[in-house]
Formats: C-alpha cells, sequence, structure tokens
C-alpha cells in the first residue's frame, strides 16, 4: 500500500520545457500561415488588378455615370 | 543587619517562587498534554473558570471545527469525536506497530479521522447543467422583451432602408468603384452589367 513519492520539485521547470517549445512552434506557424494564406495573395491581387488598369477609360466610365461633382457626364 | 537580613529574606522568597513558578508551569504543561490525549473538547469547558464566576458556556462555532478543504489538508480535529468500542480499541492497536495493521483497519482509522478522501471532496457536481439552463432561459426572456420593444416602442425605420432606395445605392456604389480590387466593386461585371458567378 506504499505509493511513490511524487515530484515535489522543478515542476514550474518541466511545465515550461514542455509548452514553450510548442508555443514557439505554433506561433511561427501561425505568422507563417497568415503571410502566405492572406497577405501575399493580396499583394498579387492589387498587382495583378494595377497591371490591366486603364485610367482614363475608367475615369470616362465614372464620369458618364453621374458620380463626379468637378466635372459633368460628357455631353451634357 | 537589618538590612542585610531584609535583603537575604527577599533573595530568598525570590528564590522559592522562582521555584514553585518552574513547577506550575511544568505541572500545567503536563496537564494540558494529558488532556489533550483524552479529547480535544474537553480542555476548553474543564479549565475555563473564569474569576471565580464558574465555567463560561462555549458554543460549538467557537470551537475548532473539522472541514474538508482541498488547501488545508489536516484539520484541527478528527472527523468522529464519540468512538465505539470497537474503535477505541482499533485506536488503541494503532499505538502499536503499523505493520500489523490490516488494510481494512488503515482504511477505518482514516475515516475515523477524516470524512471524505481527496478524491471524493475534489469531485465535480451537476451543478453546470443548472447553470446552461438557467443561461438559456434568461437569454430566451431577454429575446421576447426585445421583440416586444421592437413592435411596441420604436418608431418607423428611416426611408433608406426601402428596396427601391437600396437598389440606387448599390449602383451609386458601383458607379464610383467602391473596392474594386477584392471587394464589392470587383464582384461586378461591368461588361455584362451583372454579378460575377
Amino acid at each position: 500500500m506504499s505509493l511513490a513519492k511524487p515530484a515535489m520539485r522543478g515542476l514550474l521547470g518541466k511545465r515550461l520545457r514542455f509548452h514553450l517549445p510548442i508555443a514557439f512552434a505554433l506561433s511561427l506557424v501561425a505568422a507563417a500561415a497568415f503571410k502566405y494564406g492572406v497577405t501575399e495573395p493580396r499583394k498579387q491581387a492589387y498587382a495583378d488588378f494595377y497591371k490591366q488598369y486603364d485610367t482614363t477609360k475608367e475615369f470616362n466610365n465614372m464620369r458618364d455615370a453621374g458620380v463626379f461633382e468637378s466635372v459633368r457626364p460628357t455631353g451634357e | 543587619m537589618d538590612n542585610r537580613a531584609r535583603g537575604y529574606n527577599i533573595t530568598l522568597q525570590l528564590h522559592k517562587d522562582l521555584h514553585i513558578l518552574t513547577i506550575l508551569t511544568a505541572f500545567l504543561m503536563l496537564a494540558t498534554r494529558a488532556l489533550s490525549l483524552v479529547g480535544k473538547r474537553a480542555i476548553s469547558t474543564s479549565i475555563c473558570v473564569r474569576g471565580g464566576h464558574g465555567v463560561a458556556k462555549v458554543d460549538d462555532y467557537a470551537l475548532p471545527a473539522y472541514f474538508d478543504r482541498r488547501e488545508n489538508p489536516l484539520p484541527d480535529v478528527q472527523f468522529v469525536t464519540e468512538l465505539s468500542a470497537v474503535q477505541k480499541s482499533l485506536k488503541e492497536k494503532e499505538k502499536g506497530s503499523w505493520a500489523t495493521l490490516s488494510n481494512e483497519e488503515k482504511i477505518a482509522l482514516y475515516r475515523i479521522s477524516f470524512k471524505q478522501s481527496f478524491a471524493e471532496m475534489n469531485e465535480g457536481t451537476k451543478e453546470w447543467k443548472s447553470v446552461i439552463a438557467g443561461m438559456f432561459f434568461f437569454i430566451g426572456m431577454t429575446g421576447l422583451v426585445v421583440l416586444w420593444q421592437r413592435k411596441f416602442v420604436y418608431g418607423p425605420v428611416p426611408p433608406t432602408f426601402e428596396s427601391e432606395w437600396k437598389e440606387k445605392e448599390v449602383q451609386r456604389m458601383l458607379d464610383m468603384r467602391i473596392n474594386p480590387v477584392e471587394g464589392f466593386s470587383a464582384k461586378w461585371d461591368y461588361e455584362n452589367k451583372e454579378w460575377k458567378k
């Protein structure tokens, strides 16, 4: 009926040695996932959009729709 | 001669007092030790002679109490105060070698000193079910109150919520090219004048 003496010391150290590497690894994974899942696609989307962007054409379209106050649509 | 005799008498008296004091304290210590073996509750009622007025009544709540707490593992008193004959004989046996005690006797001795084991005192209750039930009930009640409020307290909603207004609003947003890269206008097909599939 005699049990083994439980660990009395080093409990916090043991916990930290176990959990800290895991915490660091998971944080790095989260950062990498966000970078390559969100920010890189977003940068690429903006780059692609402005590669094919014709400023004059878009301006004229917006002007004809009547959203500007400085210029009226063509033909008024 | 008188002074010296007087001084001698005083020191003799002090010496005797000191002897008496030490003997008295030793006796008191022995007495309390003996009494604590008999039963802790006996001390307060038997020694409490206050200034010649008799024994002061001591209420239960003023005496050391037993309670099962994880942070106080060894309470001030043992759980069973009046031992039966079997328990008394067991306590006598405990004074000898513990190797002679069987496992049942060890458990019986534990149950004399303690009411619940740590496993028993730490086990959870079913209280969380009542808590969740109460939460849902009060959220439901709040929902009913909000519905009543919407019908009987608040006035009508502004005209900007009507469908015609909303259609004009969406058209103006598309004309202004709101969020054309990844957001609102990016989902509209300007060539075919419809939402992108």
